[in-house]
């Protein structure tokens, strides 16, 4: 990932809304977006994981990858990435990663395959999006076309109750399963709702027109339960949820083995290895990986943030913090990171180094909440 | 008589006889945001001014509280070690961080007034 060059920030058409409602503006990715409202990052973090929360991601790369039909869209994007995309039912989600020859990760993302026969719907990273779309669109056959969606905003609403207030503008919205997509109406706008998200809730990713998106955002922020949730509660409620925020727990030096995504692999893809990188991953997945990507729970009340170093009992530097902080639902300081992978078991006593003092902390099993996705059925 | 002083890293100073105790002002609590970890100084330990006295962290960030006075720690407040929020709801107040015992008073002179501190203040937004 590059930083985004100097210049002036972008605007989501949800920006006038962000301030209007007294947000806290800052840049991210080139945007100038709501890191919190009024309400503060606790209180936002604690009502998403009690109720429900919205947020602004129309930052993040959008577009169609389309083809003459499935199985070419799919070929096409599999030369890219490790994940089934082949076998992906109609309306089915995967998370997947652009991998680069030595099979570090360009990017993590969302695919869909829609109800369109050869079409693909991307949802990548704000900050990689330039990268990723050069990328895909320099690796596709004459007979695929990427097509960037410069005109779509995305909301996130997440939470206990997102299902039950989306229910109120998209009746069919409570039946669907987690990771799949679907257009529907929403409140009468044309949408492109997927069951899925980034803070360990249930909830749904909403694409929408930009033209629509204020009126969108406005219905929803009218129920009750829902509150603006800005970008610092999205990082500690991933955080809680041990999901990786690309450039700082993943990124083009790391595999997905190391930072324990070896999940995402299907296992077609292994054994056709045919994905950027994969004698490097396959070898990895059958002798193991020098260091992998772990979970940290400080025994003492000080958080270790990005970059403290990981230590052994005698000092000896053995690994990095990549994201730390407060974990405002478990109510003390959480983080993860990368160690030596003779370290990586569940409960193994290592050392983070916060202001020259070695303070104990063990690793810990992610996530560091209980993740409660919806499940068909219930 | 107490006398308040205050520094451009927004921490203040009061003062009563040899006694300063030190804190992070409104507007510092209101820039950190909610408040969940305060690590302060040994009792006993002689800081110079200008060294880091104290950590407070939001959510987001670590932040150092520099004394901008000299002198030996005598008291620590182990009520926001405990609740850290309390440096939010009171930072002027029940949210002070260290109390020292003034090596040279004449520091002092050097910080700012109320009435300075918040032209300051006003000059940043």
């Amino acid at each position: 990932m590059s930083e985004p060059a100097a210049g002036p920030l972008k605007k989501t058409p949800l920006h006038a809304l962000h301030v209007e409602l007294g947000a806290k503006m800052v840049p991210f990715a080139g945007y100038d977006m709501p890191v919190q409202y009024p309400a503060g990052v606790l209180a936002e973090h604690l009502h998403t994981r009690d109720a429900a929360g919205l947020f602004d991601v129309s930052h993040m790369g959008q577009a169609w990858l389309e083809g003459p039909d499935h199985a070419a869209v799919a070929a096409a994007i599999e030369a890219l990435v490790p994940g089934d995309i082949r076998d992906l039912a109609p309306g089915a989600i995967r998370y997947t990663l652009l991998l680069n020859e030595k099979g570090g990760i360009l990017d993590d993302l969302m695919i869909t395959r829609t109800r369109k026969d050869g079409v693909l719907f991307l949802v990548v990273n704000a900050a990689c999006k330039d990268a990723d779309f050069a990328h895909i669109e320099k690796h596709l056959p004459e007979n695929v076309k990427l097509k960037r969606i410069e005109d779509r905003a995305l909301i996130a609403l997440q939470g206990p109750k997102a299902a039950d207030v989306f229910a109120r503008f998209a009746p069919t919205a409570p039946d669907q399963a987690f990771m799949t997509g679907e257009e529907m109406d929403v409140a009468g706008l044309a949408c492109i709702v997927s069951r899925s998200g980034y803070t360990g809730e249930d909830g749904y990713e909403i694409s929408v027109a930009e033209k629509d998106a204020v009126a969108l955002t406005k219905k929803l922020l009218g129920e009750a339960e829902v509150k603006p949730i800005g970008l610092g509660a999205r990082d500690s409620l991933r955080l809680e949820a041990g999901l990786c925020l690309y450039g700082h727990d993943i990124d083009e030096t790391t595999t997905p083995v190391e930072g324990a995504l070896t999940w995402t692999i299907a296992k077609r893809r292994r054994e056709e290895g045919n994905f950027p990188g994969a004698k490097i991953i396959l070898d990895q997945i059958a002798n193991g990986a020098p260091r992998k990507r772990v979970g940290l729970l400080p025994e003492g009340k000080a958080p270790a943030r990005e970059g403290t170093e990981i230590t052994d009992a005698s000092g000896k530097k053995i690994g990095v913090v990549t994201s730390g902080g407060y974990g405002p639902s478990v109510g003390g300081p959480i983080a993860m990171g990368y160690v030596e992978a003779g370290f990586s078991k569940v409960d193994t006593g290592v050392e983070l180094m916060v202001r020259g003092k070695g303070r104990p902390a063990k690793i810990a099993a992610m996530p560091f909440v209980t993740k409660r996705f919806h499940k068909p059925g219930k | 008589m107490s006398d308040i002083r205050f520094t451009d890293q927004h921490e203040w100073v009061r003062v009563e006889g040899d006694i300063a105790t030190i804190g992070i002002t409104d507007y510092a609590q209101e820039q950190l945001g909610d408040v969940v970890f305060v690590e302060l100084p040994e009792v006993g330990k002689e800081l110079a001014a200008g060294d880091e006295a104290a950590v407070v962290e939001s959510v987001k960030a670590a932040s150092e509280v520099y004394t901008p006075v000299s002198g030996e720690v005598v008291d620590v407040n182990s009520d926001i070690e405990a609740t850290p929020a309390g440096v939010n709801e009171d930072a002027m107040g029940d949210g002070w961080f260290v109390k020292l015992r003034l090596s040279d008073p004449s520091e002092l002179e050097k910080l700012m007034d109320e009435n300075a501190y918040n032209e300051f203040v006003e000059s940043l937004q």
